[in-house]
Formats: C-alpha cells, structure tokens, sequence
C-alpha cells in the first residue's frame, strides 16, 4: 500500500534527510542533487506563439452564429430603495432580444446591478439600457471609511453596525514587552483602495442547448463557475461546461460566477440566443472586487540589540459592503516577537465589494510593518538589514538576505551620505513569506497516442503564470520524452477536476497530479515495451525519447516507435495530487531590495531598481517564472506611487474609474529588476513546486516605501506615496 | 459619397439580417425614434440614412474632404482596407475601428481594454502608423491600409518580432501583447537600431497589469538585433 523513502532535503547549507512514507503508486518526491532534463531549463511558454500572434481565444474574443451582446444597468446612487424597474419601453427598442429586473429591494454601492438587457449589437444594448425606468428612493450614505467609523454615520446595513467585531490574535504579553524595550514606535500607516484592473475584464459568453448550458467564462476557477451555474440554475453539475482556453488577468477577482456570469446565462434563455456580456471598464473598476483600504494603528517595541519585544496592531479596513479587510497575518508571519496583539476590524462602506487581491491583507500589512520597524531601526542606531536579521526566523531567508545584500550593495548604499542636490537617493528592504503549497483534489489524465504525441489533460486554467507549460514540462520529464512531443490541454470543465487558481496554488496543485499520471502511464508503456525488448518492464528506463533496457542500453526502442504498439487508438492514465507530504518546510521565504530617486523640489519619486531573492521549491521554468517576479514588483511600484480608487463623497460616484484617471504603472515607471532563486528541495509533493504570484508580489511596495524614507529622511506613512504627501514629510523634516 | 432616400424600414431589415427568428411581434421602437425619444433629436436632426451599397467589388470610398458627409444614425455599408485585403462592411457609423475589427471581421487580436485611448491594448497599424483603433470610428479609416496584429504574422510564420516575445517570454496573460506588439513593430520599422529608452518610448502608452515590461524591452532589442543581421 504505502512505502517510506529517505530523501536529502532542504537547501545549500541547510540539508538533512528526511522519511516520507508515501503510496505504492506515487513516484518518489524529486529530492536535492535531482538530475532534471526539461525542469530547470529556461522554456519559452508553449502557448506563446498563439498569444504573440493574436489568436489566442479568449472569452472576450469567443463569436457565436446569431450571438447576442448584453449589458447592465447600474445604480447611479450609492444607497437606495428601488420602488420599481420598469423593463416595457427597453424591451419594445428594435434589435433588443431580452430584459431582465435583477434588483433587489435596495442598492448598496454606486454600481450595484439593476437591470440587463442582451441585444443585436452592444450598441443597441447600451441604447435600450437608458430606456429601463427605475424609481429609485435615495438613502443617506458614506464612503469614506472615517466617516463610516463614527457614531452618526448613515448605516450601511440596516441590520449592523458600520464597524464589525475585532478579530483577535494574541501571543505572550504586550504590555509587559513594551516595558522591556530600549525604544518604540507608535505611528499611523494607510493605504488605499486598489482595484485589480485585469486588461480582460469579467463576463462571459453563454450558450444554451435544451438544458445544457456552455459558459465560456472570464474566470480563475472553471469548476467553481460550473457548481455556481449549476445551483443558480438546478441543474446537474455535469450539464455545465465552462470553458476558460485564455485568460487575460485575474488576480483574485475572478472566482465564481459573478452577477454578470448568471446574468448572461439568464438572458440567453430568455432569448434563445447566445449572450456575450463583458463588462466595460468602469464596472470592472466598480463592481468586480478590489484591494480593501487600511489603517493600521501600530505599536513596535525592540530591545538595544534589535530583538523585537512587542508588536500591537489596531487595525481597520473597508471592503466597502464586503469584509476581508484584516492585514495582521505579515505581522504573525515574517519576523519572531514573543508578545504581540492585533485587532483587525472590517468597516463597512456604500462601495464596491472587496475580492481577494495578489496576496490578501499582505502588501498593506508589510508597507506598514516595514515601515515601522525602519522607524525603530533609526531610533536604535541599528542597520536596517540588521534588525531583520535578528528577528528573523527562516534559515532560508538568511541566505536570502547575503544573497540580496551582495548583488544589491546594500552595505555601501545604505551607507552612502546623502547627495545635496534636489534628487535624493535611498534604498529600503523588506521581507516576503508565503505558503505556496497547495492542496489536494486536482486529478490529472495523461495520454500517449500512436504517433508519439503526449496530452497532458486537466481543469485547471492559466491565468499568466504559463500552466501549460509547466505542467507539459512535468510530464515530459517523468516520462523521458522531449517537451515538443507534449501537448497540455486545460481550461475545460469536462477534463478531470482541479482547483481554482489562486493562493499561488496552482504549480503545487497540478504538478504532483500531472507527474503521477505520468508515472503511471510510463508504466503502462513500458509494459507494453517489455515483450519486444525482451526484458522486464521494472528494467526498462525511457530518457530522450527512447525506451532502454538499463543495463543494455543498446537493447532500446524510439517512445514514437513504441506507441505505434498501443493497440486501439491511444494510451491513458490519471493520477491525483496526494495530500502533503511532512517534507522539509512548507514556509516560503523572500526578500526584496529597492533603490529609489525622489526630487525633492516636485515631490517626484522614480523607483530604479530591485534585487528580489526568493524560494518556490523546485522552478520548473526560470523563465516563466522572472516574468512573475517582474510582475510582482510592478504591480508593488503601481501600490506604492500611483493606485488609488477615489470616490466623490458628494455623490457616493468612483472619480476615476479608467486607466488614465486610475494610473497603472508603466514601462516608463518600469525599474530594473534582477531576480535570483534559492532552490530548496522540500519533498512536500512528488515534484516539491511551490507556487510563487503572492510571494513576490508582498514586499515590494514596502521596500518602495522604506527606499522612499531613506531618501528623504521622513516616512512617507500614507500610500500612494504621491507628491503632495512625499514634499508634506521633507517640509515637516 | 451620393445620398440616396432612406429607406424607412432599414432598421428592422438590418435586426432582422441578424437573427430572422428572432421577433416576438411586438410593436418596435426604431433607432431614429429612440434617439427623438432620448432627447437626443436635436444632435440627429437633418441626418440622412445610407442604403447599403449593393457592389462588393469596387473601390474603397475615400473619406470627402470638407463637404459634410451624412451617415446614420442607421448602419452604412463601406469598405476597408485591412491586411492587404479589401472588405465590405455594413456598420452603424458609430461603430468603432476596434469594434468592426472583432465584431464584424472577426479579427479578434486586438482588444479593447480601457475604451478611451489610454492603455494601447487595441494598437493597430494605419499607413504604417500605430493608432488607437478603440480612438477612431471605422468610417474615418476609409481609404486608409489598415494592418492588424493578424496582419503581422501567423502562429506557424511570425514576424521577428513575434519570434522575440515569445523567446524572451515578453508576455504573461497575453491581453495586451498584441497592442504592444503592433506599437513596437511600427517603432523598429521607423528606427530599425532603437536604443532601451526608445523602445520604451514607443510603449510608454502600452498597459500590462502582469508587469511583464522588462521582456518586453529585451524582445524588442533582440528583434531588432536579429533583423540587423539579416540584413
């Protein structure tokens, strides 16, 4: 049934051997010192031809015979009650196919669903949506989250309060690690509302025959899509195909289906006819999720030596009508300190709800710890990097630090006196930890056909971190072939099931689920290649294509010529993700340094460069997988300088709800940025891949601001770290 | 362009070129009425509907220079150059280059992403020049050659630049790739030796939520390094 194996796991410096005891039929986790043919090898993705030349499908690109285009109707008003939606002049415009009334007794947010329709044209559709008549009772409303905090505040809900219960985390005792500490820090940090702004935005193209329903969805998470489909409608789950071929950006807003998924399904019914309904920008912006605002009360303390003696954090955060605003878990995770508190409290506001966001709670929750203990750092005339060291508890990431301080110069720059000129150098570090690990349930089908060609099937879907690739590369190792020979086909409800794409889950989830499907079809392969080399199927090895007798390996056959023996028209096999294994760790380190030029007579900053030193286990494509450090530092320079959704107290209205007004970072923006890769072996699944989107996404905008800090002498405590604000903290120097 | 009667039923013939089954027999609102009931008859007043033209084979009609033209608020029929090609189109003239591209030729590279200019995801090539096809209404781009990314380069037989996207791995989702491709293809054919600050020049205006810049600087480098030693 089950066999234990010793493997050598860890990293350089830090191995030891370690006991698994793992399934008969699970191939035995890859190990330190692994001898890897395709894995390792920077891979050009294998979808990348289909992207490059503009012919990848995308659901915004999918065209039905006779489909139609639908579009909603949203609340102009922040709180009201909708006396009545009157749909008949809608309905009776030429070219309109179908109206529907989706409110409810009230709306809650500017932007909030009210009606929609699904036309010939979209043009047409958007005519016959100022046509809908809705009696609309305004009610008092905020959306501010200060505002909301007070005792008078118009409530947002009638059935609570504005401001919900704490959440609590408490270790030691706080009190008593202030009164031992040789200084302290007690500061106010925010940050601000951020919307994902994915290029395709959410929607879907829906299709019905009889009672089966297609939905080629904008979506990280097809099976999800499917069971809500399936219960919105009382159908069988299997009578739900979502397919999702390509997907342009996600990062956590997009899982189940949304009102403009069911929406679509509703109004192809009603009109007999498929329906495409992609939302435009400004609903994307306003209704499809965002990154909650926070303001996080902190209180640092650390002995003369750096060691952190109590960290107490009073924090709010606004999701606008949703929750998941808390952003303590970097404050548990990064750094050891034996007495700590934190008290996390959602605010509620007339906006948009909140959705996960690259790492939920963490870049909010690291701009303000790393900005704090910088300030604690000065106040003990302690290197920065230094104070990280004491306090920190990851072996790894003490790797990380020597390997990020070198090729950074962190020990000359942090020391460099300060230039007189207006442009003002500075340099920051911060720490990164996530938990990549992934979890069970994906399954995976692996298939030889007769001309050689492997399929790799499973229902996961990429949303840019290049899947396919990866897990073509997994299997064409196990199996010995070259990668060119194999295919990856996901995105479809109808191959085997995996699991949504977020929590940096995906690498970890399908890997291990690919790699032993493999296995077992290398097993059926080789018994089929036994009789004609005349030898024991245990004796047989495949590597580079070919099929050898291990200890002849003359005696050998081509893997092309071997499948023309598959009786029939194909050979398959599945295999499943088997749940963690013990292994070495399941903590991921990270560490990233930010070099920053701030004029001080504008206010201006410029981020010019980045060293990020990270671990994700085994890297099956370094090339792919640089993209997603370069991503994940943009995206932080984009929180740290720009983002921020703004919304008009006046008239509860989002003022920015575009790609101008809201400013995303460009490639002008754009600092150099040099990523470097710990490799750790840590045997928690059959390949060891640790997912990575988060881990480089957390500190980059607390290095930007503590770079920023450094430069100009002050912390900038608010983000985006804007001009205003950044010539606000030099005047009060 | 000759004006010709409008035809008062236009609107139905066009809904009904779309989906014939589709009628419940209820009495119909039309577009013009719609528009008068909008509010709008004021803006419309006086304009004049075209019938479609009834030869697909003559020559693109080029934009009139000063005389005003009336077209709509109906769909008009005219013809674009796209990839080399000539294609007939019938659109309302509202209709977007971006939105006759995906919607009536299924050319569906180029995405619209911001819809106002802003993030350059519906970059393609007018006269060899890069413009905001989400920015420009189809009729404008009469008598113009239009290229899109399509045009560029297929799967099996890209264009170098394509080859160096995919080498460096300059793309992540891929939803702005073929904007920024069709913005980058143009640059290296003005400037075939472009410096790192030129290539982002020519992409400063080129959005990627991905963060997948870096890359792209590199592809480009390397395209026109390899175009360099071809030549």
């Amino acid at each position: 049934m089950a066999r234990r194996v010793t493997l050598r796991l860890g990293f350089e410096g830090g191995l030891r051997d370690v006991v698994v005891t793992i399934p008969d039929d699970e191939p035995a986790p890859w190990q330190w010192g692994e001898k890897f043919s395709v894995v390792g090898v920077d891979t050009p993705r294998l979808d990348g031809p289909l992207k490059a030349a503009g012919r990848a499908p995308y659901t915004y690109d999918i065209q039905l015979p006779g489909m139609l285009h639908g579009a909603i109707l949203r609340s102009p008003y922040p709180h009201a009650r909708i006396r009545s939606v009157d749909l008949g002049v809608a309905r009776r415009l030429d070219g309109v196919r179908a109206a529907l009334d989706r409110s409810g007794a009230a709306v809650r947010f500017a932007g909030q669903e009210v009606a929609a329709v699904a036309a010939v044209t979209l043009e047409i559709a958007r005519d016959a949506l100022r046509l809908v008549k809705v009696d609309y009772a305004p009610m008092p409303f905020v959306t501010a989250m200060e505002d909301a905090m007070r005792p008078d505040a118009p409530a947002v809900f009638e059935s609570g309060a504005n401001v919900g219960a704490p959440h609590i985390n408490e270790i030691g005792n706080v009190a008593a690690g202030f009164e031992t500490a040789a200084a302290s820090v007690d500061a106010v940090y925010t940050t601000p509302v951020q919307t994902h702004v994915s290029l395709e935005t959410h929607g879907a193209v829906a299709s019905w025959n009889g009672d089966e329903l297609t939905v080629w969805c904008s979506t990280q998470g097809i099976f999800g899509v499917r069971d809500d489909l399936a219960v919105h409608f009382s159908l069988p789950p299997e009578n739900v195909r979502v397919i999702t071929a390509y997907l342009g950006g996600g990062f956590g807003s997009k899982f189940g289906a949304g009102h403009e998924v069911i929406i679509a399904a509703e109004l192809a019914r009603m009109a007999r006819a498929p329906v495409k309904l992609m939302l435009s920008r400004a609903e994307e912006h306003v209704a499809t999720g965002n990154r909650p605002c926070s303001q996080q009360h902190v209180r640092i303390g650390a002995a003369r030596d750096g060691a952190l003696t109590a960290i107490e954090l009073e924090q709010h955060g606004s999701g606008g009508i949703g929750g998941g605003s808390g952003s303590a878990v970097p404050y548990l995770a990064l750094y050891r300190c034996p007495n700590l508190r934190t008290r996390e409290r959602n605010v509620y506001i007339n906006a948009g709800p909140a959705s996960p966001m690259r790492a939920p709670g963490w870049p909010q929750g690291c701009f303000a710890l790393e900005l704090a203990i910088d300030e604690l750092a000065r106040k003990l005339n302690l290197d920065r990097l230094e104070m990280r060291r004491r306090n920190n508890p990851s072996p790894v990431r003490a790797l990380e630090y020597d390997i990020g301080a070198r090729a950074f110069g962190w020990d000359q720059r942090a020391r460099a006196p300060k230039a007189r000129g207006p442009i003002r150098r500075g340099v920051g570090v911060a720490s990164a930890a996530w938990h990549g690990i992934g979890a069970s349930g994906p399954q995976a089908q692996c298939v030889a056909f007769r001309d050689g060609r492997v399929a790799v099937r499973i229902g996961t879907q990429d949303v840019g971190t290049g899947t396919r690739t990866i897990i073509a590369m997994v299997a064409a190792e196990e199996l010995g072939v070259p990668l060119q020979s194999v295919t990856a086909e996901i995105g479809d409800t109808r191959y085997l099931f995996s699991l949504p794409s977020g929590g940096s889950m995906t690498a970890p989830s399908t890997t291990p689920a690919v790699r032993q499907a493999a296995a077992h079809l290398k097993g059926k392969l080789l018994r089929l290649a036994a009789p004609a080399l005349g030898a024991a199927p245990e004796d047989l090895v495949i590597s580079d294509g070919v099929v050898r007798v291990r200890a002849e390996p003359d005696r050998a056959i081509e893997f092309a010529d071997l499948c023309r023996r598959i009786p029939g028209d194909s050979l398959a096999a599945d295999g499943e993700h088997v749940p963690n294994y013990g292994g070495y760790s399941t903590a991921q380190a990270g560490c990233q340094f930010a070099g920053v030029e701030v004029d001080i007579e504008t206010g201006i900053v410029r981020v010019t460069d980045f060293v990020a030193v990270h671990d994700a286990g085994v890297i099956v494509d370094p090339l792919t997988a640089r993209s997603q450090v370069n991503g994940g530092i943009i995206m932080g320079v984009g929180f740290a300088l720009f983002e921020d959704r703004l919304i008009d107290p006046q008239t509860g209205l989002m003022v920015n709800p575009t790609m101008d007004d809201y400013k995303l970072p460009g490639v002008l923006d754009t600092p150099e940025i040099r990523a470097y890769f710990v490799e750790v072996a840590n045997g928690i699944t059959n390949t060891g891949v640790l997912g990575m989107g988060e881990a480089v996404h957390v500190a980059a905008t607390a290095a930007i601001g503590c770079a920023v800090a450094d430069a100009i002498g002050a912390p900038v405590r608010d983000l985006p770290l804007t001009p205003d604000r950044v010539l606000a903290a030099i005047g009060g120097v | 362009m000759s004006r010709r009667p409008r035809d008062p039923h236009h609107n139905e013939k066009i809904a009904a070129e779309f989906d014939p089954a589709a009628d419940d027999g209820g009495p119909k609102l039309s577009r013009r009425s719609f528009l008068k009931g909008a509010g709008a008859a004021a803006a419309v007043a006086g304009l004049l509907g075209v019938q479609p033209a009834a030869a697909d084979d003559a020559a693109p009609e080029p934009p009139l220079a000063g005389a005003a033209e009336r077209l709509g608020p109906g769909p008009a029929t005219f013809k674009l150059r796209i990839n080399g090609a000539t294609r007939t189109v019938t659109a309302e003239p509202r209709v977007t280059l971006l939105g006759v591209l995906r919607d009536h030729l299924g050319l569906t590279g180029a995405k619209l992403v911001c819809d106002r200019g802003a993030c350059g995801a519906c970059t393609v090539h007018l006269d060899g020049a890069p413009v905001t096809s989400c920015m420009m209404l189809a009729i404008d781009a009469r008598g113009h050659e239009i290229t899109t990314i399509e045009g560029l380069g297929a799967p099996d037989r890209m264009h170098a630049l394509q080859d160096a996207f995919v080498a460096k791995d300059a793309l992540q989702c891929g939803f702005c790739t073929p904007g920024m491709t069709m913005a980058l293809s143009a640059a290296l054919e003005a400037n075939p030796n472009p410096s790192p600050a030129e290539i982002k020049h020519a992409i400063a205006g080129n959005i990627c939520r991905c963060g997948t810049y870096p890359h792209v600087i590199e592809a480009a480098l390397a395209a026109a390094q390899a175009a360099r030693g071809q030549a």
